[in-house]
């Protein structure tokens, strides 16, 4: 990809309010031409009404929006037709076959005639449903409906898609399998925004992520550069009764260093310079997910 | 990019929107239209029938048509209603709400405009078909053929159109499909009754006629009649012209009820 190519997505100061509820409160976010960016955050964090934002289905209160050039609002109808979205929520209409639901999508995404039905048959390739093409969609399983729902959104070869929690609520198997699918086309340069809440996700998929707090970008970078920032090399896990845990946490606060509670036990971070201030305790590598506790003070679900 | 370029920044109700709502629609019947075909179509022969019968028996004419030809005539206008209101009430309902039908349209190169007025197209042809059916079945029971008849589902349409954006309204406005049964007996109810569909209104307090006026209903039920019976007449350009006024205006709202609805 040219670096002379516009972002695929560019948000800035972006407000979004509902009532007294501010679900986007100043967002910037990037989607440089042919990158996936993963958009982390806990529930509530304003993921979604971003993605909403993107599709014009809300309206910015505040800030600049534009997806592949287009500006938003005003030109969101060309800015839908060169784009393709996995909803979070399955809404295939579950009477017809896999491949009806793909000639409607072929219309309502404008693919000319001529070239609708070899559409047709490159996304029942990509989404392995080739053999199924005639089953009905309440037949199929969790994992074939998931993957129809993102290959749908790929009927007219768009350059953005945006997923809204591609995985959630399916087997580890079939999160792979998605897995595989959205790497795949982040091979062939197709710019992605994903909404997630799981770390690993991000982690495997993402070129960079934002992470998103209480309606705002509290972190943009690589994941590996984010947890070298926030976390460093190392965390070392300290174990023990709830006394002990509360005791080494005070502790670790007085000396600087950030802690998380991981359950059973605390991540003591930022270590890389303590030297032989470190504490005692099981060593592992950083990780997102550290990183993404220290921002957002939640805990994963 | 397969995708047939969009150069005018806002065009309104551009056709190949409404033409994708259109064939979503009718890929979807394939898979339901016996059972929408057969309520559609025996609800209002059963009226037929049953009025047609009862008060048949009673009455040998009603302003010198043949009661059955009366009430055949009729009833079309209820077949129109009937066919239109409802699956726009309950249809544009669950696909807001249950199957998020309207999320993935939005999300596509569709404006709530095209949604609404794709799928008030749709149900306005089907409401064009299903109106002829107690037309047909009084022809069985005695009604005469008429060249005026090829104009009843053209009238059908327009009514039809009018009534799926009315359910569309209804639909865009109130909270819960419960709250679907208040509209059913209030206003549904009575336009159904007092339309001069199963007696004529001349017979009722004025203050009735004045009312029934109103009822886009009633201005259906004579389009059908002066066509059926060869009796048109410059009434009928208000009978028309409030029908296709109706549907503007019905149009019109419930682009701004869903819409209010679907975009935040």
């Amino acid at each position: 990809m040219s670096s002379q190519a516009p972002p695929a997505i560019r948000l800035r100061g972006v407000v979004k309010r509902y009532g007294d509820i501010t679900a986007v409160a100043g967002l910037d976010l990037d989607v440089p031409d042919g990158q996936c960016v993963g958009l982390l955050g806990p529930n509530g964090a304003g993921k979604s009404t971003t993605m909403r934002l993107l599709t014009a289905q809300a309206i910015a209160d505040e800030g600049e929006i534009t997806v592949r050039g287009h500006q938003l609002p005003q030109r969101s109808k060309p800015a839908r037709a060169e784009m393709g979205v996995v909803p979070q929520l399955d809404n295939l209409d579950t009477t017809l076959t896999v491949e009806q639901n793909l000639v409607v999508f072929s219309h309502l995404y404008r693919v000319p005639k001529a070239r609708r039905q070899a559409a047709i048959e490159r996304v029942l390739d990509i989404a392995n449903l080739t053999e199924r093409r005639g089953a009905k969609v309440d037949e199929l399983s969790g994992g074939m409906r998931r993957r129809l729902l993102i290959g749908r959104a790929l009927i007219h070869e768009p350059r953005l898609v945006l997923l809204d929690e591609p995985t959630v609520g399916l087997d580890p198997q079939v999160r792979q399998e998605l897995w595989a699918l959205i790497d795949r086309l982040r091979s062939e340069g197709v710019s992605m925004l994903m909404s997630t809440h799981y770390i690993e996700e991000a982690e495997r998929l993402c070129d960079s992520v934002t992470i998103m707090s209480h309606g705002v970008a509290v972190a943009v970078g690589a994941p590996q550069a984010l947890v070298a920032r926030y976390a460093g090399r190392e965390a070392v896990e300290i174990y023990g009764s709830p006394a002990r845990l509360a005791e080494a946490e005070a502790e670790m606060a007085a000396q600087g260093f950030p802690t998380r509670r991981t359950g059973t036990s605390i991540a003591v971070l930022g270590l890389d310079d303590a030297d032989g201030r470190a504490p005692a305790g099981e060593r592992r590598p950083a990780n997102l997910e550290d990183v993404f506790v220290l921002l957002t003070g939640e805990e994963i679900s | 990019m397969a995708t047939e370029a969009l150069t005018t920044p806002r065009r309104r109700l551009d056709r190949t929107a409404i033409g994708g709502v259109l064939v979503r629609e009718i890929i979807n019947f394939s898979s339901y239209w016996r059972s929408t075909t057969f309520s559609s179509t025996v609800e209002p022969t059963i009226y037929l029938l049953a009025f047609g019968f009862g008060f048949g028996s009673l009455l040998s004419s009603v302003n010198g048509f043949r009661y059955v030809e009366f009430v055949g005539t009729g009833t079309v206008a209820t077949a129109v209603l009937f066919s239109s209101i409802f699956p726009a009430m309950f249809g544009t309902f669950v696909k807001y709400k249950f199957q998020r039908t309207y999320d993935a349209l939005l999300a596509a190169p569709v404006d709530t405009e095209e949604l609404v007025t794709g799928e008030a197209l749709w149900l306005a042809m089907r409401a064009a078909v299903y109106g002829c059916a107690p037309m047909l079945v009084a022809m069985v029971f005695g009604l005469n053929a008429s060249w005026g008849m090829l104009a009843v589902p053209f009238i059908n349409f327009v009514a039809g159109y009018g009534w799926a954006c009315a359910g569309i309204c209804i639909a865009g406005r109130l909270n819960g499909i419960e709250n679907f049964n208040y509209v059913t007996s209030a206003v549904i109810t009575p336009l159904f009754l007092f339309a001069g569909t199963f007696f004529p209104l001349t017979g009722l307090p004025q203050w009735i006629q004045t009312i029934a006026q109103l009822n886009p209903l009633y201005h259906c039920v004579q389009l059908v009649r002066h066509a059926v019976f060869g009796l048109w007449g410059v009434v009928d350009l208000w009978n028309l012209g409030y029908i296709v006024a109706f549907g503007v205006v019905m149009w019109r709202l419930g682009i701004y009820f869903l819409r209010n609805k679907l975009i935040d």
